[in-house]
């Protein structure tokens, strides 16, 4: 053990001394393990970064609340049967209402009747186009993730009463009121105007394709007198155990049906949907994503690792007298081997350190330029990079330094 | 005059058995006989030289003693163990702690310092840095070469380099010096000057076994082998005039 030691720190003083005194060819060498392991962790860092994006945009769907629609969310081939779908009312949150409260041990909390369009949202000279307005109820607070930068959101008796009152994303009250707080002003919509009462926080984008900042809710009757009562309606069902969803969605089913007043023969005329099903659409788009990224990157690395060989076969050549040399004083296979592999390992891994240092810089560049690109620079990803360094240059050292280790040692001591 | 250790003939326990060796190489087509069936015994504390022109089987022989190579058949005791059955490792194992090897071109680690350079089988045999670098360090001072600890191969003369691998040699305290031609690469002052270090080993003890084509190097040894086409020639003791004439230069 003690002398497996000893055999170590010497090879790794060679490998030291190699390194330094062969410069040029080892910077040129780790060169393609640097850019291998820059790629593999800038491509690493999107990864996360797109998943915690990812799980982001998901987290404001809620993991306990399900949509009732005409459409589910994931891709269908027969459209043309939910195209002639019944549309979906927001009465019909009432009569659901009023069954769960019927209903003894409900799985169900609370429906909240939502409806939605898209308009231009002014104040004084400047406006927001394609703005969400969203009309709704006061208890869409419950199954809302947002947080108010200032302001709340409307009340009771504002939202029975179809009040002129509004709660403004983050977008829209940066663009309208860039200097001044927008609590009590009024903006138009169609025409009319809103009374801002509150601001919801910077919510970002879903998975980096729209904003969800660019929002205006208000109270469903303002917005079924003033826009289209015909709009698309989709209602919110806020579950009491996240962890009996399937029950919960069965039990609203039921309820929905009821509503409809589908006789039993009938399919379902409507979609529930959930954040999950929506995750297991998109999850296989990440992962392939995730692993095409890095396949393509793990390319590079497989050239810089293909250098590295190359190195030490090279390396193996040049020095085939003092591997000779070596074997009369007594080095054994073993010894050869591990000299050799500690020299390709220490290259890959100067490589390794270099690489990540750099990647590291560009992550940081990437995240002062662009704030909005979710970059994710984690520990664990240091240590998996250090740990395909290592592995990289074990790998790729192994054929030569095993040949290495077979030489004769006669016929390595007569090489010239 | 005359002592024990000046006694022509050999009397320490033996030290190697070479019994009846043959080696075969296969060169293309052919089969190379180097050896054709050598038997040699060696002496603890005998200074033989091993001659003979190029293709005799004298570097063969060399690699044998050496534990460089196996014979393809017959028999090696070395210290009374069969060398011609062992593997690689165990080999590699004879030649740390046994052999201690002077080559021609004094083989150093380049990038080495001489401390360095002397301590490499003593880290082999697994010996901690603080006793490896007291015995380099002295084994040094003992071939004159003290003041030289922290030279690399590139700074020093021809002359100080073979002292270098002589040390290098020494230092695990081997039962044989095995040098191939060792004043090879030295002009002729200088070659007399590792010659008469060889000497003084000899005095102090150690078995030294000298491979050369060159007659006045061999003259130092006090036996001489001489092989021709894989198979001992002759085998002379030194006589006795010409040891006390060595014995008045």
């Amino acid at each position: 053990m003690k002398r497996f030691l000893y055999e170590l720190s010497e090879s790794w003083k060679i490998a030291v001394a190699q390194m330094r005194s062969n410069m040029t060819r080892s910077t040129l060498t780790a060169l393609g393990v640097i850019i291998g392991i820059v790629a593999v962790t800038l491509m690493g860092t999107a990864i996360g970064g797109i998943q915690v994006g990812f799980d982001k945009s998901m987290a404001i769907f809620g993991d306990d609340v399900l949509y009732v629609g005409q459409w589910p969310w994931k891709n269908v081939d027969d459209w043309w049967n939910y195209r002639d779908r019944k549309k979906i009312k927001t009465e019909y949150a009432d009569g659901l209402n009023r069954m769960i409260a019927m209903t003894p041990n409900s799985n169900l909390a609370i429906a909240i009747p939502t409806s939605s369009v898209y308009r231009s949202v002014k104040y004084m000279d400047s406006a927001v186009n394609n703005v969400l307005i969203r009309g709704t109820v006061s208890d869409y607070i419950i199954t809302s993730t947002f947080d108010f930068k200032e302001g709340r959101f409307f009340n009771e008796l504002e939202s029975r009463g179809g009040a002129n009152v509004c709660v403004i994303g983050y977008d829209v009250a940066d663009a309208l009121f860039p200097s001044a707080s927008p609590i009590d002003k009024s903006v138009l919509i169609n025409g009319q105007p809103f009374k801002v009462v509150g601001v919801i926080s910077r919510q970002g984008s879903f998975l980096g394709l729209f904003s969800l900042d660019s929002i205006v809710v208000i109270p469903l009757p303002a917005f079924q007198k003033y826009f289209t009562a015909k709009s698309e309606a989709e209602i919110l069902v806020k579950v009491k155990d996240k962890k009996k969803l399937a029950d919960a969605k069965d039990e609203l089913a039921g309820l929905m049906r009821h509503v409809r007043g589908l006789p039993p023969e009938k399919k379902d005329d409507f979609s529930i949907n959930e954040q999950q099903a929506l995750k297991s659409t998109l999850d296989p788009i990440k992962n392939s994503i995730a692993v095409a990224g890095l396949f393509i990157t793990g390319l590079s690395l497989f050239v810089g690792a293909i250098g590295i060989m190359n190195i030490t076969f090279v390396s193996v050549k040049e020095r085939t007298k003092e591997i000779g040399t070596r074997k009369a004083l007594g080095a054994r296979r073993r010894t050869i081997l591990l000299q050799f592999l500690i020299e390709s390992t220490a290259l890959c891994l100067l490589g390794g350190i270099i690489g990540l240092t750099f990647a590291f810089l560009m992550c940081f560049l990437i995240g002062v330029a662009f704030p909005s690109f979710p970059i994710h620079f984690s520990t664990e990803l240091v240590l998996v990079s250090m740990l395909v360094s290592v592995l990289t240059g074990l790998i790729s050292g192994f054929a030569p330094a095993w040949s290495a280790s077979r030489l004769d040692p006669v016929t390595a001591l007569r090489y010239e | 005059m005359m002592g024990a250790r000046d006694s022509i003939r050999p009397v320490g326990p033996v030290v190697i058995d070479i019994e009846n060796i043959t080696k075969d190489y296969v060169m293309g087509e052919e089969i190379v006989h180097a050896l054709r069936g050598v038997s040699l015994r060696i002496h603890r504390n005998e200074y033989i030289a091993i001659m003979g022109p190029s293709g005799s089987g004298k570097s063969t022989l060399m690699n044998m003693v050496g534990c460089l190579d196996t014979p393809t058949s017959g028999r090696y005791g070395f210290n009374g163990r069969n060398v011609a059955e062992m593997d690689d490792d165990e080999l590699a194992a004879i030649r740390n702690r046994e052999i201690g090897f002077v080559f021609q071109t004094f083989n150093l680690l380049p990038r080495a310092n001489t401390l360095r350079n002397v301590e490499l089988p003593l880290i082999y045999a697994g010996i901690d840095p603080e006793t490896r670098q007291e015995r380099a360090t002295q084994t040094l001072i003992d071939v004159g070469l003290g003041d030289r600890l922290h030279h690399k191969p590139n700074e020093l003369s021809g002359g100080q380099r073979q002292r270098v691998a002589i040390a290098r040699a020494l230092v695990n305290r081997p039962s044989i010096i095995l040098a191939d031609e060792p004043t090879g690469n030295l002009d002729s002052k200088t070659g007399e000057e590792i010659m008469s270090l060889f000497e003084d080993l000899y005095r102090r003890g150690n078995t030294i076994i000298l491979v050369t084509h060159e007659a006045d190097i061999a003259r130092h040894a006090r036996r001489t082998v001489r092989l021709r086409d894989g198979l001992i020639e002759s085998d002379d003791l030194m006589t006795v005039p010409e040891l006390e004439s060595m014995a008045l230069t």
